[in-house]
């Protein structure tokens, strides 16, 4: 192992750890207001949603569809293993159609 | 909403929501099980040895911000660069980690900063579904970020002895498996209308910014954009 990939390593480490605590920290240090608690509740949709439309509007149009039938599925189950499925299955599915 | 959760919310840290979490999670680990052989399979091609890159899987056990490393792992070495990259790249931790606040805030500190250290995204949507559906355990988070990590330090391991067989993930359509598992807990959060305006402000936002800046800003800015917009929809509601 060499001395400087481990320091490098380290760094990340703790950096990475440092904004896993961060938010929880920052946040604790005060007394929420209900319009503060309003707002955390709105960040799970907000995040995910953020996650989401990037990666399927950059991908091509077949991620797209793809994520119209996943969206159906995860509606209908509500599973997360069948929602992986339909969208791995449906991406490879259109991936071999000849859309130019 | 808020206000009842408040009275009855004592929130509770125990082996059974370690247990739900960590079973509700299998769905979640074998999508980043697949993550952590490619990330393996890559890490090979770089000057970075068989136990760095798995040291660096156990101590930093963040997917985005170790394949973001890779490229930038040549010698000589540059510290600083690498370490400055992988924060920009895990600061949407921040806004994970504070949405966690207003439920974890009754656990022992020992509890919260040591369950955190497995915070990563996917077991935090999960999380914060389970949270919407009644779920007041912070152990959940706990065994679902440690399913997790074991999925991800093992496959690294496979993806390292193993080698060239998935190198390329669009070949298989793997590169879709995140996004769905995005989707499926975005459904799961959904609350009703009143998330209608964050998804949509946030997702536009995200879109918009990922065009323009390279890294996860784009989820950070989405976020609080989402997320902002929504408390802003509240306030002009109340003055109608």
């Amino acid at each position: 192992m060499n001395a400087t990939g481990v320091l490098a390593i380290a760094g990340m480490a703790v950096g990475t750890y440092l904004t896993r605590i961060g938010g929880y920290w920052l946040v604790s240090r005060f007394e929420l207001t209900s319009r503060a608690r309003a707002w955390l509740e709105y960040v799970p949709a907000a995040v995910l949603a953020s996650l989401v439309v990037p990666e399927l509007t950059t991908g091509g149009p077949e991620k797209l569809v793809a994520g119209m039938g996943v969206l159906f599925v995860a509606y209908r189950w509500g599973n997360i293993l069948y929602s992986m499925l339909a969208g791995i299955g449906l991406v490879l599915v259109f991936r071999q159609l000849p859309l130019g | 909403m808020q206000g009842a959760t408040e009275q009855t919310d004592s929130s509770q840290f125990t082996a059974d929501g370690f247990v739900r979490g960590l079973h509700e999670s299998v769905p979640i680990a074998v999508a980043v099980f697949t993550y952590g052989v490619v990330f393996g399979v890559l890490a090979r091609q770089t000057p970075l040895g068989t136990i760095e890159t798995l040291l660096m899987s156990v101590t930093v056990f963040a997917a985005s911000a170790q394949f973001v490393v890779l490229d930038l792992w040549r010698t000589p070495l540059a510290v600083i660069p690498i370490v400055i990259t992988t924060v920009a790249v895990n600061l949407r931790h921040l806004l994970l980690s504070a949405a966690l606040e207003p439920w974890f805030s009754r656990l022992k500190r020992g509890r919260i900063y040591g369950t955190l250290f497995f915070l990563n995204d996917e077991s935090w949507g999960l999380t914060m579904r389970a949270h919407s559906d009644g779920e007041t355990d912070g152990a959940y988070l706990l065994g679902s970020g440690c399913l997790v990590f074991v999925a991800w330090v093992s496959a690294t391991g496979v993806g390292l002895t193993a080698g060239g067989l998935i190198s390329d993930p669009t070949r298989f359509g793997l590169d879709m498996a995140f996004a769905a598992v995005y989707i499926a807990l975005l459904v799961g959060v959904w609350d009703g209308r009143s998330d209608a305006v964050p998804v949509a402000v946030g997702g536009g936002v995200a879109l918009v910014a990922s065009m323009i800046l390279a890294g996860s800003w784009h989820i950070i800015i989405g976020g609080l954009a989402g997320s902002l917009a929504g408390v802003v929809r509240d306030e002009l509601g109340e003055h109608q």
